[in-house]
């Protein structure tokens, strides 16, 4: 059985090495002036060190380029791509067509990968981006298990789908948190992630939605982490090429735990089913234990009903 | 945000007679009445939507047939008919996408707006006689993507409303292509379409017509304090409320957009067609908003030079306003100003009284079919397609038999009335609602 790629976030250098040590196959890293929701800024020199480190343990380094650009936001993309390049990045994930365009453009050769988040719903579109040069997708995370499988059967570009963690389920490009300490008269603070903020919903009060501000507006964040992993024989009898491990807003620790639990799962279905089935319940123990108590762990949308 | 009440008063450099291709005014309908009264309220252009693939799941939408009917009256009055088909579509809306297009090709509709590349693919084999523009719903917010849609065949882009005045003209200079902007109207305060809070809070997907506008509920605020259990045991709490008793609580709701007062910066900016927001909303929001915008771009069309924004329109417009407004994106980024927080502001609001059926000149009576309840002694306000406003008090009047009455409680009754000024058919009567 050929095993689905294992995709970590990372925040830092530091965290990049322990996620791949722990068994992951590639990381996704980038930069908030490019990138949408990195977990931390890698600058271009960070980035090279980070492909160095990869590089040597095997492992892939793909970068976020999937800000929604704005006319002046361009003006130093055609660079950029070709600093990642040269480089040596192994790909680049975008979600503003503008990405595709300029990669004609400079006759950039790097694989691009698409991901515009809650827009990736169909086969159709995924590979319509393939057409336009995507080798890769990144399915919304608003979709149940039938509709992912349904898109890996029809796809033209490889499938990726993240397999736990948190999402984004808002994003403006209005700073909302410090227009509302304006509104009541205070000193807006930092409203970045550092500042962990989030807010409650009155019929929910239990649930804690994060939120913070970057140079690409307000993020509100999912209050629970999407946890696949009793669920991951599914996922790799559909052959999905990658599965996603999403570690922004949480500790290294966590990340690292994370990665080597989905590591000895992917490990064990490929080996036999019988020793995924024997192992899974241990695994998800071994979760629970580091699961932050505020946030609870869901199968997200995987076997919700959703109505319009 | 930039003062809506201020009327801007530019130095005119040299004399440029008057501008001959006008942008067009674009309005909403929710059904066939509506789109009628856009029409003939001022509107080049209406858009609607279909029974599937579009957005407004709640509102009555037109069948083919209603859209056959509305596309000829339509184009005998000179105006434009588009669909709006923006969802963003799952596996299971792919299958009923090839019919749906050749049913709109076959109404006769002008153009289809929509946000799906797998749409637009589908579109240009099964209907390729169908006119493309890009949703705003794509949040389409520089000038290389517009110039790559523009290449695959879309004929207009509406950008998304995170765009500003100075990247319209930016954007015109580097591709030669329709630019649609919303102009009036209730605005998602997140990028269109980058939100599934509708789909956490409600199960229900918002970027297939399900949205339950949850951005605009109440929510608390709190600062997270260390998860370290001595600490919490030292505070007494996990974390820190980032709001005071009398605070109001934190939203994300936005303004509503009016760009009423700085038309002239729109089309000097190359904007193509100014669309108003509101499928959901009633006939007498959408004949009033539309008129004004229908009249201030022909005042300044006619005469750019000699241009003043008439203080009426505005009045017009906040009749038919529930929220107060923002010029929102247009002159950079909006701040909390352009939020609404806590209670929503008293402003008064109006309803749609009797719709002119016929005016006899002679005798100064109108005849009226009644749309809300109205009484003698009421105050009322008579408007129309070329009609400047005037307010009177409800008089005389009699029933279908020519019985006095003093009152019209009836839905659709038939009302003669003593009117103060001449009307014609297809005025208005509105009054403030109690």
């Amino acid at each position: 059985m050929k095993k689905p790629e294992l995709l970590c976030t990372a925040a830092n250098l530091d965290e990049l090495t322990q996620v791949i040590e722990a068994g992951a196959d590639a990381v996704s890293i980038g930069h908030e002036r490019y990138g949408l929701r990195v977990a931390g800024n890698f600058e271009l020199e960070d980035i090279r060190r980070a492909v160095k480190i990869a590089h040597a343990r095997s492992a892939k380094v793909y970068v976020s380029v999937n800000a929604l650009f704005h006319n002046d936001d361009l003006k130093g993309l055609p660079e950029y791509l070709k600093a990642l390049e040269k480089i040596g990045v192994d790909a680049i994930v975008f979600g503003d067509t503008a990405v595709v365009m300029i990669a004609r453009q400079i006759g950039l050769k790097l694989p691009l990968h698409w991901n515009a988040e809650v827009l990736t719903t169909n086969y159709e579109t995924m590979n319509y981006w393939g057409r336009k040069g995507a080798t890769r997708a990144f399915v919304a995370r608003e979709l149940n298990m039938d509709a992912i499988v349904e898109i890996k059967e029809n796809a033209e570009v490889e499938i990726q789908v993240q397999v736990h963690g948190m999402t984004c389920i808002f994003h403006s490009r209005r700073n909302l948190v410090t227009n509302y300490e304006k509104f009541k008269g205070q000193e807006p603070k930092t409203t970045g992630m550092d500042r962990k903020l989030f807010i409650t919903e009155e019929k929910r009060e239990d649930l804690q939605y994060p939120i913070f501000e970057d140079r690409n507006g307000t993020h509100i964040m999912s209050a629970e982490d999407i946890c696949i992993l009793e669920y991951l024989d599914e996922l790799m009898d559909a052959e999905i090429d990658s599965f996603k491990i999403e570690g922004i807003m949480k500790d290294t620790n966590y990340n690292v735990k994370v990665t080597s639990i989905y590591r000895r799962a992917i490990d064990a279905y490929a080996e036999s089913p019988d020793k995924f089935r024997g192992m899974v319940d241990g695994l998800m123990d071994e979760l629970r234990s580091i699961q932050p108590s505020h946030r609870e762990l869901t199968t997200g949308f995987f076997f919700k009903e959703q109505v319009y | 945000m930039a003062d809506i009440n201020v009327i801007s008063d530019k130095k005119i450099l040299k004399p440029r007679g008057p501008i001959l291709q006008k942008p067009e005014v674009l309005a909403p309908a929710g059904n066939l009445e509506k789109l009628k009264f856009a029409v003939r309220y001022g509107a080049d252009a209406v858009y609607i939507g279909g029974q599937s693939l579009g957005l407004r799941a709640n509102a009555d939408n037109f069948s083919f047939d209603e859209m056959k009917e509305a596309t000829e009256f339509a184009h005998a009055h000179g105006s434009k008919v588009f669909v709006a088909t923006n969802i963003i579509a799952h596996n299971e809306d792919l299958h009923q996408v090839d019919d749906f297009m050749r049913n709109l090709q076959r109404s006769g509709i002008d153009a289809i707006i929509v946000a799906d590349p797998a749409l637009i693919e589908r579109t240009k084999q099964a209907a390729p006689d169908l006119e493309l523009h890009l949703s705003t719903q794509a949040s389409t917010t520089n000038w290389q993507t517009v110039q790559f849609w523009k290449e695959e065949g879309v004929s207009r882009v509406v950008l998304a409303r995170e765009v500003s005045i100075r990247e319209i003209r930016e954007i015109k200079k580097h591709v030669d292509i329709e630019i649609e902007a919303f102009v009036h109207g209730a605005m998602c305060i997140s990028y269109s379409g980058r939100c599934v809070l509708s789909n956490h809070f409600t199960a229900r997907d918002s970027n297939r017509g399900g949205c339950s506008q949850s951005c605009r509920w109440q929510y608390d605020m709190f600062e997270e304090l260390p998860q370290d259990e001595a600490e919490i045991e030292q505070i007494g709490k996990k974390a820190l409320p980032m709001f005071g008793e009398q605070d109001p609580q934190f939203t994300m709701s936005s303004k509503d957009m009016c760009m009423l007062g700085f038309l002239p910066d729109m089309i000097d900016a190359g904007v193509d067609s100014f669309k108003i927001e509101g499928r959901m909303k009633s006939i007498h929001y959408v004949a009033t908003v539309t008129n004004q915008y229908r009249r201030a771009v022909d005042a300044y069309c006619a005469d750019p030079d000699n241009y003043k924004l008439n203080p009426e329109w505005m009045e017009e417009i906040r009749k038919a306003s529930h929220r107060s407004l923002t010029t929102g994106f247009f002159y950079g980024m909006p701040t909390e100003q352009d939020q609404l927080y806590g209670e929503n502001e008293d402003m008064p609001e109006y309803e749609f009284a009797g719709l002119v059926l016929d005016y006899d000149a002679e005798s100064g009576i109108a005849t009226l079919q009644q749309r809300n309840k109205f009484s003698a002694g009421d105050t009322v306000e008579f408007f129309g397609p070329t009609l400047d406003r005037f307010a009177q008090t409800v008089g005389e009047m009699w029933n279908e038999k020519d019985e006095p009455i003093t009152s019209a409680p009836h839905a659709m009754q038939i009302v003669k009335m003593r009117v103060d000024r001449p009307v014609a058919e297809h005025d208005m009567m509105r009054k403030e609602k109690k």
